[in-house]
């Protein structure tokens, strides 16, 4: 990787939805170590640009490239390996917490990877979870026990680049501060970068350290 | 050729027809509303396999192929169609995709069963050909609805659980084969089911025929087997074929799940 290359360089993305340009033209990089703070009033299509850069909606216009390749380059799984979106709506696959944390590793993607119990112990300590947390069944999970669920799906995964959906929309304030100071954590780590949204605007301050306005490519 | 059966007159059809003119006035008195469609539906019947009747008689006087082929293709067409019509959701190309899937499966069984099992001579026999094609085409007909609904409607329900997966880095068939899987098992599960009870609770309408028509009942039971395998393969086939299809259709090369394609059916 050279030098000051950006992780993820968007490049003019754009997104109709029937004859409506719902934003366009969005450019902005993200570089290793930064968090940016995705803003914009509701209803102008946050969740459908994470989904956009996730690749699992089709880019209708312009590019995404994540060091310097496009994901057709990189084949999709591997660039979602890398670039993960962890969505608002945090879903649970069959089984416990600790099936779902398991799981991933059987996809062909994360073959030469094993699941870690060691660093997810120190993770739940961190959100205040009891070691129980890992035998819930996913399908009873609470909405703040499903999001803190797939956000630890994601960690787990050391993708490079994060992009977060309202990570703590169904969190109280004390597991939310928690939530933050592991997202600084993982962040310390070299070559790693996120994209953030949040409806409140406190958080996007605390976390973020540069705010990326979705309302300016109207 | 000499017949050792019963020959039914136009009298004794009416006479049968005393039969349905009962359920209608048991639906009457009950205030059912089922009169009037039972109605359509037994009159549907009777004009339908009336003029089959004919088609038939004049059909086997028939020693040429090409006439022969044609009307088998004309069937499988009408079975890969309705087979989408009883679909909730469709999706551009879909008709061609079940038309393709009944073909391949009813040729490939069909053809074998004539020209490897039963071995017709000449093999478009359509004394042979045309009852065992039908009788394929309906029931892979029934299976490729199934299946192919079962399909789009586990996409659509089981959105969220396919993107997650997409999303943490599955490809599109570790994200999708569950439905896929599930789509195959529905569509097979009538065949298996009838395959489990045969001769137990249902006693097969084609060897029931048969027997009626004096044919020894061993070799009626010998007919009943072979076609219930070539109905179980093509069935098998034609799912098998159509879901992956709808698969490679509703998935796309980039690992994406395109609902978007998919439109309710009017």
């Amino acid at each position: 990787m050279e030098p000051n290359q950006p992780l993820l360089a968007v490049e003019n993305l754009s997104r109709q939805l029937s004859e409506r340009w719902l934003w366009h033209g969005v450019s902005f990089e993200l570089t290793a170590g930064n968090c940016v703070g995705l803003v914009a009033p509701s209803g102008t299509g946050k969740t459908l640009l994470m989904r956009n850069l996730a690749l699992l909606d089709p880019i209708q216009q312009g590019e995404v490239r994540f060091e310097g390749k496009t994901p057709s380059e990189w084949g999709l799984p591997t660039y979602r390996s890398q670039v993960m979106i962890v969505p608002q709506r945090a879903i649970a696959l069959d089984g416990t917490v600790q099936d779902n944390l398991t799981q991933v590793f059987d996809l062909d993607i994360y073959r030469q990877r094993r699941f870690d119990p060691t660093i997810l112990q120190t993770w739940l300590q961190k959100l205040g979870r009891s070691p129980d947390f890992l035998n819930l069944q996913g399908a009873r999970l609470s909405g703040g026990e499903a999001q803190i669920m797939a956000l630890l799906r994601a960690l787990q995964l050391s993708p490079r680049v994060l992009l977060l959906d309202e990570p703590t929309a169904s969190l109280d304030a004390a597991t939310t501060a928690q939530v933050e100071s592991l997202l600084r954590d993982w962040l310390q780590y070299p070559g790693r970068a996120c994209l953030l949204t949040s409806h409140d605007i406190e958080q996007i301050r605390r976390v973020t350290d540069r705010q990326l306005n979705l309302g300016e490519f109207v | 050729m000499e017949t050792d059966y019963i020959a039914i007159s136009y009298g004794q059809l009416a006479l049968a027809a005393l039969l349905i003119v009962v359920n209608v006035g048991l639906s009457a008195v009950l205030r059912l509303g089922l009169g009037q469609s039972l109605l359509i539906a037994a009159l549907r019947m009777v004009v339908q396999l009336l003029l089959i009747g004919f088609v038939l008689e004049w059909l086997f006087t028939q020693d040429n192929a090409l006439i022969i082929l044609a009307i088998a293709l004309v069937m499988t067409a009408i079975a890969g169609v309705s087979a989408v019509n009883r679909t909730q959701r469709r999706f551009a190309g879909i008709y061609w995709h079940s038309l393709l899937s009944v073909l391949a499966a009813s040729a490939l069984v069909t053809g074998f069963a004539m020209v490897g099992i039963i071995r017709v001579q000449p093999w478009y026999d359509p004394q042979y050909l045309i009852p065992m094609l039908g009788m394929v085409l309906g029931n892979t007909l029934n299976g490729i609805s199934l299946g192919l609904d079962r399909f789009m409607e586990g996409l659509t329900t089981q959105r969220d659980q396919v993107e997650t997966l997409l999303a943490l880095g599955a490809t599109r068939w570790e994200a999708a084969h569950p439905q896929v899987r599930n789509a195959i098992r529905v569509g097979m599960i009538p065949t298996i089911n009838s395959m489990m009870v045969m001769g137990l609770v249902s006693l097969p309408g084609m060897m029931t025929g048969q027997i009626l028509a004096g044919a020894n009942p061993i070799d009626a039971v010998r007919y009943q087997i072979v076609i219930i395998f070539m109905i179980a393969a093509g069935a098998a086939l034609g799912i098998f074929g159509v879901v992956l299809l709808a698969y490679r259709r509703l998935l796309s090369p980039d690992h994406q799940l395109r609902l978007d394609y998919l439109e309710k059916a009017q």
